[in-house]
């Protein structure tokens, strides 16, 4: 209507006027958007990978070359019943070569098959529901024996039980400490973005404190007053977002995409949602520069 | 008709066009005996927060149509007068009704409704600078929900009320000081308030061009419309002739109501004011475009 018009050529006049706070105000949405865009998918591909880890955490039970093929079966059983016990494979000498070549790959690959026999022994691999029940489980397989020295749950097995937990340690460590730095730096640039925000906007507010005053003399009511601040701060908003948006893909297309085939932490990153990332960002940015106007004038509206 | 209420409000704006020549007929309203006084300080008292006292216990009445000074020196509380009556500042003690109406009574979100019903020029005209005369003047219909097309009536005729027509599109300080203080006081007045009160209005002008505002003012109070003038000026005050309400202190020293001059036209009224203070008619800086609308002479 009549007041909504008025409400938009009143916001758009004061952008054209005061051009240099809202470019300010732009410029400061721009850079806190571009950062958040940066940072979140950074942390949500080092998390993922981080659980990608502690997903593979898990236990080899080594077996005796003679074990036979009824004991392999009945502890098969055994090991299924064990608590957090997920997944049970077992793996022949055969099968444990194949993996060993696979791992080497190229001349050394070659290498094995010059081996007369094969001095891998059978094995089983279990996967584990809960990264934490790793020791639990461990105790479970080797119980204390009546002298009080851990005795393996069946004479088919040979100690001790291998884990890959050093190695998955090591890596959760690096990630976790990588997920606290980028939480705080990206705590921090948010509460600085804000308070810049909040600067930016009660500037360009007090250079029109005259414009208020004369309003509240006519008979303005406060929403009357807020709304033209509002509307103002929602476009610096939108502006400041779409261009920080319209950065983010540019950097996604030339420099993310090409690298997501070679580095799979770098796919991570780039599968990571774009379309609700940049909903979010978008909206994070209207919703403070609205919000900030809106709070910063309640100052110049006490009556 | 009840002053604080919408409906007298879009009563009033209805008429639009016609108040012009209303204008020029109307006789000074004379006060109806149900109808309370528009302005009644009840013992007001203002204390500042560090403790100076602005009014203490202040009780003053003026009535609907009234043409009255305000007047005492620096710091003597007249400022602070204007702003408790648009409730600006509220008194410690006592209260201000307005129209019979308790202002500090009201719920705060009705303060804007208030201040629509008051007309308020200052000496320092507060002219918003990057509009137009055109603009200020129909920001503040615009604030009250105008519609567009009333806008467009009523500021060219206020405008031409006030003498600045030609100027229309011109910015505030392409303006003298006499028409800028002419632009805030066609805004004041645009809505027809029937309360207008004026800080200072001359307080920045020079003699001739203060008459002139003066005779705008009391053009304004001759439709009917209350209008209370805050000012230093003791000469301008005694030619005059009108209720003279003198403070010192925060304090009411003397309220003085000299009779006879009531029936005046403006045109008398001018060319007396101007005779008593030896100002002659030369400068039309000042001037309102009477020709225009051939008030009576």
């Amino acid at each position: 209507m009549g007041r909504i018009g008025f409400f938009l050529s009143e916001a758009f006049r004061a952008l054209r006027r005061s051009a240099a706070p809202s470019v300010a105000a732009i410029v400061t949405i721009v850079v806190t958007t571009l950062l958040l865009g940066v940072l979140v998918p950074v942390l949500r591909a080092s998390e993922s990978k981080a659980s990608e880890v502690r997903e593979q955490i898990g236990l080899e039970v080594y077996l005796y070359n003679d074990a036979s093929r009824a004991e392999i079966d009945s502890l098969q059983r055994k090991l299924g019943a064990v608590p957090h016990v997920d997944g049970v494979t077992f793996c022949s000498p055969e099968c444990a070569k194949k993996e060993l070549a696979g791992e080497l790959k190229g001349d050394l690959a070659g290498s094995i098959d010059e081996l007369n026999s094969n001095p891998l022994p059978p094995s089983f691999d279990l996967s584990l529901d809960d990264p934490d029940s790793l020791e639990a489980v461990r105790a479970a397989l080797l119980p204390p024996n009546s002298a009080g020295k851990p005795t393996p749950i069946s004479a088919a097995i040979d100690p001790p039980i291998g884990d890959s937990r050093e190695q998955a340690n090591q890596i959760r460590e690096v990630t976790g400490a990588v997920k606290i730095v980028l939480l705080v730096i990206a705590g921090l640039l948010l509460v600085a973005s804000l308070l810049l925000v909040a600067n930016t906007i009660r500037l360009s507010i007090y250079a029109r404190r005259r414009e208020v005053e004369v309003m509240r003399l006519v008979g303005a009511t406060n929403w009357f007053i807020r709304w033209p601040f509002m509307i103002e701060g929602v476009i610096v908003g939108i502006m400041g977002a779409g261009i920080a948006v319209g950065l983010l893909l540019l950097g996604k297309v030339t420099i993310v995409d090409p690298l997501a085939d070679d580095f799979a932490l770098v796919d991570n990153l780039s599968t990571t949602g774009f379309v609700p990332l940049v909903a979010m960002l978008v909206a994070a940015a209207v919703f403070v520069s609205a919000v900030g106007s809106g709070i910063t004038l309640r100052r110049f509206l006490r009556v | 008709m009840p002053l604080l209420t919408r409906k007298s409000n879009r009563a009033r704006n209805r008429d639009g066009g016609k108040h012009s020549r209303r204008l020029s007929r109307t006789k000074p309203t004379p006060r109806r005996l149900n109808q309370p006084p528009i302005i009644t300080v009840n013992d007001a008292t203002v204390v500042y927060p560090g403790g100076h006292v602005a009014l203490e216990r202040l009780a003053l009445e003026i009535d609907r149509g009234e043409f009255a000074f305000i007047t005492g020196p620096t710091g003597c509380g007249k400022s602070t007068l204007i702003k408790m009556l648009i409730r600006e500042i509220e008194p410690k003690a006592g209260n201000v009704e307005i129209a019979g109406k308790d202002i500090n009574a009201m719920p705060a979100d009705r303060t804007p409704y208030l201040r629509r019903r008051i007309g308020t020029v200052f000496q320092d005209f507060k002219l918003l600078p990057n509009r137009t005369v055109y603009d200020n003047v129909a920001y503040a219909l615009q604030v009250i929900g105008e519609p567009r097309s009333q806008i467009r009536k009523k500021v060219p005729e206020i405008l031409r009320l006030v003498g600045l027509q030609a100027k229309i599109h011109s910015y505030p300080d392409e303006l003298s000081g006499g028409e800028q203080q002419r632009v805030a006081i066609a805004r004041a007045f645009v809505n027809h308030p029937p309360l207008l009160l004026a800080d200072e209005p001359t307080g920045n002008l020079d003699p001739e061009t203060s008459i002139g505002i003066m005779q705008l003012l009391y053009r304004i109070n001759r439709t009917g419309t209350t209008v209370l003038v805050v000012t230093h000026d003791r000469e301008m005050v005694d030619k005059m002739r009108r209720r003279v309400i003198a403070l010192e202190a925060g304090r009411l020293v003397r309220d003085h109501k000299e009779s006879g001059y009531h029936d005046e036209s403006t045109k008398e009224f001018a060319a007396r004011v101007r005779a008593e203070m030896g100002v002659d008619q030369g400068d039309a800086n000042g001037q309102a475009g009477d020709d225009f609308f051939g008030f009576e002479h």
